[in-house]
């Protein structure tokens, strides 16, 4: 596109670009659909910081009657559970991402070796999967019976750990930033396999271990849908789930604040409800809304690599 | 290389034994977890030939299996049944052949017009407000959706009470949800499709659309001789991949976006919901893995027959 562009444009000349009121059009469409992505969040944001009495008059508007912080001021001084759920979020992101991305390593690494034996079984091994599974509840049994993965944070790390398709991208990615012959040369030299990989191969491999390292933690901060299967104890729970836990019951977090008796019949009370479930979807998306502008390009750099055939 | 720097073959051969072995050492931590996650529970496909009882002597999953009546295709019988399993294949297909159409031509659309901008920086911000919402998670989506559906407090039917409509009961009325969740949908996923195409368009070199122009091409005739066929391998292997996944649904968005409302099943089950639902409210466990064996044995022909099809008419563009 830069190309494009540039040729086209600059220097004040439009040849061989659109009209310009063909332009104008194009930017409504496409600015009017840019604008329906983001609005749902700032829509969420001015309710946030509307009075409850102002919701109760207007409803959910994007002018409120009233500001207020009341909703943050509670989410906070509830936060036990929230804190709780932030840490789990946080941790399990990390260390699912940190174990994650050096399996991915290493197994695409052997994918991308073309003198490595068994490389074909193995690259056959991990794309069937792709094509066909056990299922839902077969996995789910095996997980949870077998494999011990029930309520505990192993049951909200391992079962994302591998991903068939980040093997294929990264694979890529060693193909178009590793020559060969520096692979033989390091052989030549004595080095072995591992410190070849780690010393050599990876810190060339950076951008694209970027970019499975932010798809693996964007998944993992997003999940739910593990909580939902193996997880019981309010403890372990993060805060996607705990956010679908709000939904249902608006008490959940309350009740989970540590505050006990009167207090805690106080605190229902005062609950500002619906303003609160939205300043926890708020506190829930800033970091994504803030941190993704700086990361979408690793990611962008990933997915298309990853579908673009060999 | 190394065979040719030692005199003799011996050492060449044990060096690239340990290769071998060291490598594979490597490919262990993966493969370990394909076969004890995705292999492993591959087994467990019997359960839908199976009325699976907790063996209370010893209760494990394997003497569960062992000790279980064997039933047959009883299972799937059953799930065919009801009329609920024709509401859920219905819906599953019916919906995925829509998105299916419905992306490809409004993210290569998208694609299209945003590279024809020469605004470059409008451009970037548009695809950058695109992409956000497939970062978030269909439970933060579902708050969003609920904050204009509210039936007490939503934007909409607050909307319709003051234009004296009668407000539409969002959450207990199946009617409105095909819209809805298709919206929700491509509200979602279009900035990715659309950035997908858009790599492939800017990867055009610019010359052709020189040689288009001074041949005296239009705009139109220059996206549809240049831009369209440089998009079609893209286009054809995103069309394979989604029709392999015909038969799957996005659990997510149909679970969370309609917050789990019974009245609404109707036109939000579909089969991963009804897996899940069969699993873990119904406890089911026979049932569900049968829907989801149906569903693994569907999509695996589906990806094969959509393969093959594309590799006899253009070799280039299929997946494997």
């Amino acid at each position: 596109m830069e190309r494009l562009a540039g040729k086209r444009t600059w220097g004040g000349t439009r040849l061989g670009a659109v009209s310009v009121p063909t332009e104008i059009i194009l930017h409504i469409l496409v600015g009017l659909f840019a604008f329906i992505c983001i609005l749902p969040f700032i829509f969420t944001v001015i309710i946030s910081f509307s009075s409850e009495a102002s919701i109760r008059e207007v409803g959910y508007y994007f002018i409120p009657i009233e500001w207020s912080l009341k909703a943050y001021d509670t989410v906070f001084d509830l936060g036990l559970q929230l804190y709780r759920s932030f840490f789990n979020s946080v941790f399990v992101s990390v260390a699912g991402t940190a174990i994650s991305v050096l399996i991915c390593i290493l197994y695409s690494y052997v994918l991308y070796r073309r003198d490595y034996k068994y490389k074909k079984f193995f690259m056959f091994f991990s794309f069937f999967t792709m094509l066909f599974g056990g299922g839902l509840a077969p996995t789910y049994m095996v997980c949870k019976n077998l494999l011990g993965l029930n309520n505990n944070y192993a049951a909200l790390i391992v079962p994302l750990l591998v991903s068939p398709f980040n093997f294929i991208v990264m694979r890529t990615f060693f193909r178009n930033a590793v020559p060969e012959a520096l692979i033989e040369s390091a052989s030549i030299d004595g080095s072995g396999e591992y410190r070849t990989l780690f010393q050599i191969i990876v810190p060339i491999s950076l951008p694209g271990i970027a970019t499975i390292a932010l798809l693996n933690m964007l998944a993992y901060w997003n999940e739910w849908f593990l909580s939902l299967l193996y997880i019981r104890d309010n403890e372990l729970i993060p805060l996607q789930y705990m956010l679908m836990r709000t939904q249902q019951q608006v008490e959940f977090m309350v009740n989970n604040s540590g505050k006990t008796g009167p207090e805690l019949s106080e605190a229902i009370r005062n609950l500002p409800t619906d303003s609160f479930r939205m300043a926890l979807v708020v506190i829930i998306v800033v970091p994504i809304a803030f941190a993704y502008p700086f990361f979408q390009r690793y990611i962008i750099s990933g997915l298309t690599i990853g579908a673009v055939k060999e | 290389m190394a065979k040719s720097l030692s005199p003799n073959g011996t050492l060449a051969r044990r060096r690239f034994n340990t290769k071998t072995l060291v490598l594979t050492t490597m490919a262990l931590p993966g493969a370990i977890w394909l076969l004890l996650l995705r292999y492993l529970p591959m087994f467990g496909i019997v359960l839908s030939f199976q009325d699976y009882k907790i063996y209370t002597k010893a209760p494990s999953l394997i003497n569960n299996i062992l000790h279980s009546k064997w039933v047959g295709l009883e299972n799937f019988k059953f799930l065919f049944a009801t009329t609920e399993s024709w509401v859920m294949i219905r819906n599953t297909l019916g919906y995925n052949a829509l998105w299916i159409v419905l992306g490809i031509i409004f993210a290569v659309a998208f694609a299209i017009m945003i590279s024809e901008m020469t605004t470059k920086f409008a451009a970037k911000v548009y695809q950058t407000l695109m992409f956000f919402p497939y970062f978030l998670s269909w439970v933060v989506v579902s708050y969003f959706v609920y904050a204009f559906l509210s039936p007490e407090k939503g934007l909409i039917t607050n909307l319709q009470k003051n234009m004296d409509l009668d407000p539409t009961q969002w959450y207990s009325d199946p009617r409105p949800w095909p819209y809805i969740l298709t919206f929700a949908y491509l509200w979602k996923n279009l900035g990715y499709s659309c950035i997908l195409y858009l790599a492939t368009i800017t990867g055009i070199d610019s010359s052709q659309y020189e040689a288009a122009r001074i041949d005296g091409a239009s705009k139109w005739q220059q996206i549809r001789y240049v831009t369209l066929p440089h998009l079609r391998p893209m286009i054809i292997i995103l069309f394979i991949l989604s029709v392999g996944r015909i038969f799957n649904a996005d659990f997510g968005l149909f679970y969370q976006v309609p917050m789990n409302y019974g009245p609404l099943y109707p036109a939000t089950q579909v089969v991963d919901t009804y897996v899940y639902r069969a699993l873990m409210s119904m406890n089911n466990i026979g049932m569900s893995s049968a829907a989801g064996l149906l569903q693994n044995v569907v999509g695996f022909i589906c990806i094969m027959v959509a393969n093959s099809i594309v590799r006899r008419v253009d070799p280039d563009s299929s997946l494997f």
